[in-house]
């Protein structure tokens, strides 16, 4: 039974440790992972905020986030690899771009659904353009946007275990390798820890988002949790 | 003072909001502006304090024209109320209060400390503070709305239908409290409605508006009631309804008013 | 251009494997997950875990699941099948909670006039809540027909061949042509596909071209 197997393969100690053990893979898994995640929100969530706040170009981010979902990762992944060389930068690359639509229409989304009485209100007090979106904005489309940033973290979670195609980085070599050597307990046991570590993380950032959701949308429940203490 | 001088607004795309505007609004005085949707009520109300910016035309304050004012500034200096209170869901109720004498730069905890006093003032009790707008009534977070405008003890008061989602009993306490505050401060109101009545209740004078900003009557209450200027301010303030038309009536030796439709609506006072 | 003339037939073909990979996928993902999704919408109890456990199954990662799914399933690594059944489940995962949504926005007014003028239940939902469901499920389905075409170019990574093989095998032999023709196909028959959906949905639903359309925001997904 090759699962058995697999279990195996992902109990030995031995697989573990080193420069190409499983603890090390899964470091540059999370910190290529964390790294594209930093690079797409630097440039989707200022954009994806701004075009929320003004609502200019929200028909563009639907055809762009639409039109995103028709690309094969793979044919970018394959595409840069040519392109740029097998190294790390074309998976980066492409992990980035692949992340940006989540974030955009997370952002965009997050804060097109904040009432526009509210909005409207904050100005007319005395807030300024910047502290509209900073004070009331923003916290307020948390929750969506943290969905987006969920969203993208699993899409480069996934997409990071393809790159091991072009590049000998992070938990999918152990699936190619496997595969090109018919080794099936090692492509399988690697490919049960990446699905780990995806769960693991979806299950982390859908408590955050629920948590969250909760301050933001419902603050009085937390209201009352925190008048029963004193 | 707030002055309109010969204000117009058409928005982009061409659709004319205001035409050719003038009022006074003398300082310490309540001045509403009554009109149903259409009559540019609103549109003249956020000119005030630069949410829409005329067309044509100037508005002053204190015979500034405020197109030199920065917008920003300008909105801290004037309390502005709005329908839902337009309170910040995911502050408190404090925190809300404070946020103007905040954005003018007081210290936060100084600010705060300032809220209860507010709070008494409009009727709330300060033991609301910590909840959330959501916690709260809708006749409370208009209160609360009461409380925010006034909270850097601005001059000008501006009221965009402030009582109209609330159902009538709160209305009439709301409006009462107002009168009350209005005693007590002295402050610049201009106050928007649809609603005569509460024209009528609140307004030291009163602006009735056709569409597009066109004055169709302004004056007292009482000159407006006992000389409707047309038949459109005859039929918007309602002078053949029957609660309108009132009689005298003796019963027991003592005099009572009667409406059109033979109801009893109050005792003459000897 | 070069490249292009002397392969094809080859992309004739795998156009093809790619179509055949594909439809039932998503013919599978609409029957499965429309069921599931209308009990998860009128068994509130079942329908939370439910709806849970769709958004966990739809965080696994793509390829690690088409290694699982044979070792799970006793099935050879290379069959189509691994294909489908990932591709379904994906389908599923994202179909189930569009679905319940669906059925949720169907106004409640409306389904229980039909029930007071003597519709059986069965009949509600045939005549009543399914077709006006249409207009949120429409768009849900066209969100699972692309990303479905789009993920089938990952079986290429396991032998299962399709326009991905353009893709694997232009990378390996070094040749930009191929891969590019892989995107652009793929892309193409994805926006080709989505278009008859678009469209299908017009004619499903013609009473919806004199209401205003609602306020969509924009589907949050991978």
């Amino acid at each position: 039974m090759n699962l058995v197997e697999a279990f195996r393969w992902i109990a030995d100690p031995g697989n573990w440790g080193g420069t190409s053990g499983i603890a090390a893979r899964i470091v540059e898994h999370l910190w290529v992972t964390f790294l594209s995640l930093l690079a797409a929100a630097a440039v989707a969530l200022p954009v994806g905020v701004l075009i929320g706040h003004t609502g200019r170009g929200a028909g563009v981010i639907g055809a762009f986030t639409g039109a995103f979902r028709a690309i094969p990762t793979l044919g970018l992944l394959t595409l840069f690899g040519l392109l740029l060389g097998i190294g790390l930068a074309a998976p980066m690359l492409a992990l980035v771009i692949l992340a940006i639509p989540s974030l955009l229409a997370g952002a965009y989304s997050g804060i097109h659904s904040v009432d526009p009485t509210i909005a409207g209100a904050a100005r007319a007090i005395g807030m300024s353009p910047a502290q509209v979106i900073t004070r009331v904005e923003l916290p307020l489309a948390l929750p969506v946007l943290i969905g987006g940033i969920r969203a993208a973290t699993l899409q480069i979670v996934a997409t990071a275990t393809l790159a091991a195609y072009t590049a000998d980085y992070g938990l999918g070599r152990y699936l190619f390798a496997g595969l090109k050597t018919r080794d099936y307990p090692q492509m399988i046991g690697g490919a049960i820890i990446v699905i780990a570590l995806a769960l693991i993380l979806e299950l982390l950032l859908a408590a955050v988002q629920r948590t969250i959701d909760q301050r933001v949308t419902r603050p009085s429940t937390r209201e009352k949790l925190g008048s029963r203490h004193g | 003072m707030i002055e309109f001088d010969a204000v117009s607004k058409i928005y982009p795309g061409g659709s004319e909001a205001v035409r050719e505007f003038s009022l006074r609004v003398p300082s310490h005085r309540t001045v509403v502006l009554v009109g149903s949707s259409g009559s540019g009520k609103t549109t003249l109300l956020r000119m005030v304090n630069r949410m829409v910016d005329p067309t044509a035309g100037r508005v002053l304050i204190d015979g500034e024209d405020i197109q030199s004012r920065d917008p920003v500034q300008l909105r801290r200096s004037i309390g502005y109320v709005l329908q839902q209170g337009g309170l910040l869901p995911h502050r408190t109720i404090a925190d809300n209060i404070a946020t103007v004498p905040i954005l003018n730069g007081m210290p936060r905890k100084q600010a705060l400390a300032e809220v209860p006093a507010l709070m008494a003032r409009v009727g709330l009790d300060p033991g609301f503070a910590r909840r959330y707008p959501g916690q709260l009534s809708g006749g409370q977070q208009q209160r609360v709305g009461v409380a925010r405008a006034l909270a850097s003890d601005p001059n000008i008061l501006l009221m965009d239908e402030p009582f109209g989602a609330v159902d009538p009993i709160v209305r009439r306490e709301l409006q009462d409290e107002l009168l009350r505050l209005q005693a007590e401060l002295g402050k610049t109101i201009l106050f928007v409605t649809h609603d005569i009545d509460e024209a009528f209740r609140l307004g030291d004078e009163i602006v009735v508006l056709k569409e597009k900003g066109l004055v169709a009557q302004r004056g007292t209450p009482q000159q407006i009631l006992a000389a409707p200027a047309d038949e459109f301010v005859r039929d918007f303030v309602g002078v053949g309804r029957a609660e309108r038309q009132l009689v005298l009536e003796e019963v027991d030796g003592r005099t009572l008013a009667v409406d059109g439709d033979g109801r009893p609506v109050g005792i003459l006072r000897a | 251009m070069n490249w292009l003339s002397q392969n094809w037939e080859r992309l004739g073909e795998l156009l093809l494997n790619h179509v055949a990979l594909s439809i039932p996928a998503i013919v599978i993902s609409v029957l499965v997950a429309v069921p599931i999704g209308r009990l998860a919408f009128r068994k509130p109890i079942l329908g939370g875990p439910v709806l849970g456990a769709a958004s966990l199954l739809y965080a696994v990662p793509a390829l690690p699941l088409l290694v699982v799914i044979p070792a799970l399933a006793g099935l050879s690594p290379r069959s189509p099948w691994v294909m489908v059944i990932a591709l379904s489940l994906y389908g599923i995962a994202l179909l189930v909670r569009t679905s319940a949504d669906a059925f949720a926005a169907v106004d409640r007014t409306v389904r229980e006039g039909a029930l007071a003028v003597g519709h059986s239940p069965a009949s509600v939902f045939w005549r009543v809540d399914l077709p006006l469901a249409l207009p949120v499920l429409i768009p849900g389905i066209r969100v699972v027909t692309v990303s479905t075409i789009s993920l089938v170019t990952i079986g290429a990574l396991i032998g299962v061949s399709s326009l991905g093989s353009l893709l694997t095998d232009g990378f390996q032999r070094g040749i930009v042509a191929s891969v590019i023709t892989g995107v652009v196909a793929t892309v193409a028959l994805a926006l080709a596909f989505d278009g008859l959906l678009l469209l299908a949905g017009r004619v499903l639903t013609p009473w919806r071209r004199w209401s205003h359309e609602p306020r969509g925001g924009i589907p949050v997904d991978r």
